[in-house]
């Protein structure tokens, strides 16, 4: 089992998008999507970097409803943001220091705070474990910081076991 | 209703368009640029999704779907040029 | 399709444009270009994510199956828009850096 799919979740994700795309449930598009799921991730092998287990699958559907809800709210208080005086801004860089040690948990952490707007990540510091984050409008830094170790990265944590 | 609301969504998308192209004139740095140009391919992806219902057919979606890998590849060349001054290492 | 559908469907289109719009006036607007970088991510994530709900919600009341294409769309831009500001990010950065450098020669 283990050697016919070596990553069930990335086999999963290929049959799902294949779907998608075909935009039909015959059985030849569901044959070779099963293919595709099958050989793709034997091929691609060489690039992926061990990502770690994934411990709570469960709390993966919580974090990605939280996610889209922020996603919502977020627009909208930037959206006023945008329409209102620009000159009133505090825009900042800030630093947020990371508990978790994982590069590719760091890569979905820093996915989600750019695609959440007003902050957008800039670089991951693999070195001290930080990071780099610009935000539209931050008169608290240190609010920030506490929401985004809070609201993202303990989650994430309990979710990859890391 | 809808035929409403399609209309605006052209009118909205239109306009977004056009601040992306003065953006895109403007600049005032490479990097604006690149920007511009990356939104400017999200809103024509917008637009080809709204021409998608308009005309009641699902070949727009295969013409969304190359654009938004086009203009994705294009944004990574650009900036990795910005960044080193060459493509291909 | 009843009128219930095409009253989502409405305004989900406007809503998506609309956002989508003050992405790109955010652009056009906002003083530096880390600033501006904020705008495109709210036309992506909102905008153009409301209006492919839309339309994947018209092509199955239109159809007899469900229409899923467009979740691929949607899929695909989720996931390329934090790589692609990412990079610009740390473009502008580099080039503010070499900038630097040059007025300090």
């Amino acid at each position: 089992m283990h050697r016919l799919l070596p990553r069930p979740a990335l086999s999963a994700v290929i049959f799902l998008l294949w779907a998608a795309l075909s935009n039909a449930a015959t059985l030849g598009t569901v044959l070779l999507g099963a293919l595709l799921a099958l050989a793709l991730p034997f091929v691609t092998r060489p690039f992926w970097s061990d990502a770690p287990r994934l411990a709570r699958p469960g709390r993966l559907f919580i974090l990605a409803l939280r996610v889209a809800i922020d996603i919502v709210l977020a627009n909208l208080s930037v959206a006023r943001r945008v329409i209102g005086p620009v000159s009133r801004l505090q825009p900042a860089f800030i630093e947020v220091p990371l508990d978790l040690r994982d590069p590719f948990v760091a890569t979905i952490l820093s996915s989600i705070v750019s695609l959440t707007p007003g902050t957008v990540s800039i670089d991951v510091d693999q070195e001290r474990w930080v990071l780099l984050i610009h935000a539209l409008d931050a008169p608290d830094s240190d609010a920030l910081i506490e929401e985004i170790k809070q609201r993202y990265e303990a989650p994430l944590k309990e979710i990859f076991a890391c | 209703m809808l035929t409403l609301a399609i209309e605006t969504g052209f009118v909205f998308i239109g306009l977004a368009m056009a601040l992306n192209l003065w953006r895109l004139v403007r600049g005032p740095d490479a990097t604006d640029r690149v920007l511009a140009l990356d939104t400017l391919s999200i809103n024509a992806i917008a637009l080809l999704v709204l021409f998608g219902i308009r005309a009641g057919s699902t070949a727009y979606f295969e013409a969304a779907l190359i654009l938004a890998a086009m203009s994705f590849v294009g944004t990574v060349v650009l900036c990795k040029y910005l960044l080193r001054g060459d493509i291909i290492e | 399709m009843n009128i219930l559908t095409e009253f989502a469907i409405s305004a989900l289109i406007v809503l998506g444009a609309a956002f989508a719009l003050l992405g790109s006036v955010g652009l056009a607007r906002l003083p530096d270009f880390f600033t501006r970088l904020h705008g495109p991510t709210k036309a992506t994530t909102l905008g153009v994510g409301a209006m492919v709900l839309a339309s994947a919600i018209y092509f199955t009341a239109m159809q007899t199956g469900v229409s899923l294409h467009e979740i691929a769309v949607m899929f695909f831009l989720f996931i390329t828009a934090p790589v692609s500001a990412h990079l610009m990010a740390k473009a502008a950065l580099h080039r503010r850096g070499m900038a630097d450098a040059k007025q300090e020669d």
